[in-house]
């Protein structure tokens, strides 16, 4: 009786003032919806200058560059357009690949490839997203995110900076991992990073955020700031190659239209991509 | 047919005039004359250059009596030069080589286009340029854009496959359909097989025949009399793409002959429809074209090709990482069949339809930096095959590696794979890409 009391009484407190101070630990849920918004979903449109460095175990380079423009459909942080107009290396020059993300899981993105050397607009079927990305470290799932209800997230640890989440797929014959731990940090909730273990907890890639920049924009005429991560590394254990990934030029809410991300745009490029 | 020498001149005055009036029809708010100063020069964005440097080497397995041992022996460089001002994006694009065919050095325009987008609704593009459209993959029903099948067949790159038009191309954008009008002034055929690079099996002598006697063409050549319009409508609805086709022009191949044995382009109207999109796990597509066949539309004249429907369905689909495969069904179907099997002239008769099943492999492998690819042909109504095996090396992101076969097989010596057979190859070839 004594001890529910108690609990009443401290119930009480933190239903109040001490509720505002503390600020409630947000579920497990909360933390990885907020970190996929801050990966993925910031602004309306992004565009950026990327550049990957893949290094191989014996360390071989290859560079890959390439301009990526992205449009949220809504703000709902649900289906995404991603245009991605590459420049290195010269055998891919000018290629065009653009990706209708639908976030809803039984649906599969589409997807094109423009070859300009035979003006040919190919249709691309790729249901399997844990494949390499331009022959990276990177997935396609890394790039153009992985949806938070795809996995079952739990919070195991809160360090001073992190929410540290234990991520574990509800359809494992999907993937490739057994789960994977991501440390998100508590006042940005930005991904820093990503570890993936495979059965028998055995750690095998990892992905961290190197470089957070704050970079401004204008949203609804207002100044505002995006924490975005301008360098990232991602890290394969196993057969030991790693691909740095750097951002640049980096502008949010350049109020892209929905019609770049269309046939038209795909044989001829957007200035926006090609500056 | 004598062509107008003025309307030659007419349209390279008319090229010239545009590339100059353009620029003052547009307005922009920022120009980059403003920002490099007024000259000329000035508002063009500094150019870039890309190219490679390519050897390649392929020989026959078997001899062949009517052409060389070599099926290709080429070193190459091609140059790829773009710029683009407020207004206009210009491109140019060449190919010299020299080459163990014809033993002499040779030189191609590939592309020499200015594009411009001088309005929310319209793409312009003027110029020599590649054109693809259609949803075959390396199969052709709507697309008659000139294709180079000689190329494909010797085992130059892929890339070789689509000949460029001289053409302008007017895009039209609206929220109903878009809109693509080619016109091509004067009629570009297809590279086919003259017996340059390849024997072919001579229909008239009923025998193969290769360098030595080369396919003579009578080809529609006067430029604005003989030309070409293509129209493509097209509509993308939740992501599967609907399109309806035109074509106004002649056979891309020799189609018919005269009577005294030249070959001809007779004229050819094709209508026709595709759609694509996600089917199950994979991508679909679905097409169709009428050949109308202007010049005997009743099928009566046995000099000339008679009409055609032509299907495809298709499907492609991942079925492992990075391991692709597409399959296709293909039929030609002949119309006015009892027409043309009662005037035929004389050899053996080709089937009502030709029935092709196209399978294409790809399975990337360490890093996606080795491709190996398998494009396979076979017609079970001609009882003929073609496969064409490569496998594609990047050692580094400019050196690349490549190596692969052309392998034709059938049972009758006439039919469009199996005659040429004594073609069979296999190649080689080292790029340096910058």
């Amino acid at each position: 009786m004594m001890k529910i009391g108690i609990v009443a009484i401290l119930w009480g407190l933190l239903g109040t003032g001490f509720a505002e101070e503390l600020s409630p630990v947000p579920t497990a849920d909360e933390i990885a919806r907020k970190a996929n918004h801050m990966a993925l979903y910031q602004g309306a449109d992004s565009k950026g200058k990327v550049t990957m460095v893949i290094k191989d175990k014996q360390g071989r380079i290859r560079k890959r560059e390439f301009t990526m423009l992205r449009r949220n459909d809504d703000d709902r942080d649900q289906d995404q357009k991603y245009y991605t107009f590459f420049q290195v290396p010269a055998d891919v020059c000018k290629m065009v690949f653009m990706v209708h993300k639908h976030a809803a899981l039984e649906k599969d993105d589409d997807r094109w490839l423009y070859m300009p050397g035979l003006d040919l607009v190919k249709r691309i079927a790729a249901r399997d997203k844990r494949t390499s990305f331009v022959g990276s470290d990177f997935l396609y799932e890394d790039i153009s995110g992985r949806s938070p209800d795809e996995d079952n997230h739990e919070l195991i640890e809160m360090t001073d900076t992190y929410y540290i989440l234990k991520n574990i797929p509800k359809k494992p014959d999907t993937v490739e991992f057994e789960y994977y731990i991501a440390h998100i940090d508590r006042k940005s909730f930005v991904p820093m990073k990503m570890e993936f273990f495979k059965r028998g907890h055995r750690l095998y890639r990892v992905i961290e955020s190197v470089r957070l920049e704050e970079i401004q924009a204008q949203e609804n005429g207002q100044k505002v700031t995006y924490p975005t991560v301008t360098e990232s590394l991602v890290r394969n254990l196993a057969n030991g190659s790693e691909t740095k990934m750097i951002f640049s030029d980096i502008r949010y809410n350049l109020g892209l239209s929905n019609k770049i991300f269309t046939e038209r745009y795909l044989r001829r490029p957007p200035r926006d991509a090609m500056r | 047919m004598p062509c107008d020498e003025k309307k030659d001149k007419l349209w390279h005055a008319l090229f010239i005039l545009l590339l100059f009036l353009i620029p003052n029809c547009f307005e922009s708010p920022v120009t980059a004359a403003e920002v490099h100063g007024n000259s000329f020069l000035g508002q063009f964005a500094p150019v870039e250059l890309h190219g490679f440097f390519e050897l390649r080497v392929g020989y026959r397995t078997q001899e062949d009596q009517h052409e060389k041992d070599i099926s290709v022996m080429e070193t190459r460089l091609q140059m790829e030069l773009f710029t683009f001002t407020d207004w206009a994006e210009f491109k140019y694009k060449g190919d010299v080589w020299g080459d163990g065919i014809t033993e002499q050095g040779e030189y191609a325009t590939r592309e020499a286009w200015f594009f411009s987008r001088p309005a929310g609704f319209l793409d312009i593009k003027i110029g020599r340029q590649v054109l693809t459209w259609g949803t075959g993959d390396v199969v052709f029903l709507n697309d008659l854009f000139p294709k180079d099948w000689q190329s494909y067949f010797i085992g130059r790159d892929k890339e070789y496959l689509k000949a460029p038009s001289d053409a302008a191309k007017i895009s039209f954008f609206t929220e109903l359909a878009n809109i693509d009008v080619v016109y091509t002034p004067k009629f570009d055929p297809d590279r086919y097989i003259t017996g340059e690079y390849l024997s072919y099996w001579n229909a008239t002598q009923e025998r193969p025949a290769g360098q030595k006697e080369r396919v003579v063409a009578d080809k529609p050549d006067c430029w604005f009399q003989d030309d070409e319009i293509a129209v493509r409508v097209y509509r993308n609805i939740n992501n599967y793409e609907l399109a309806f086709y035109g074509y106004w022009g002649f056979w891309k191949r020799p189609g018919g002959q005269t009577a005294s044995g030249t070959a001809i382009f007779p004229k050819l109207n094709v209508y026709g429809a595709s759609a694509r999109g996600q089917v199950g796990p994979g991508i679909g597509n679905i097409e169709f074209a009428y050949y109308q066949s202007v010049d005997d539309e009743s099928g009566s004249n046995p000099l000339i090709n008679n009409s055609e429907m032509r299907y495809l369905v298709g499907y492609t689909q991942d079925l492992a990482k990075d391991f692709n495969a597409s399959l296709q069904y293909y039929v030609e179907h002949l119309l006015d069949y009892p027409e043309y099997k009662e005037r035929l002239a004389g050899g053996p008769a080709r089937d009502r339809d030709r029935h092709v099943i196209t399978l294409q492999l790809t399975k990337l492998l360490m890093n996606q930096n080795l491709e190996l690819h398998l494009s396979s042909y076979y017609s079970p109504s001609d009882r003929d095959a073609y496969l064409r095996p490569n496998i594609h090396y990047k050692c580094t992101d400019k050196i690349a590696l490549e190596t692969g076969a052309s392998i034709f097989f059938g049972e009758e010596p006439h039919t469009f794979f199996a005659q040429f057979e004594k073609n069979t190859n296999f190649y080689a070839a080292v790029r340096y890409s910058f």
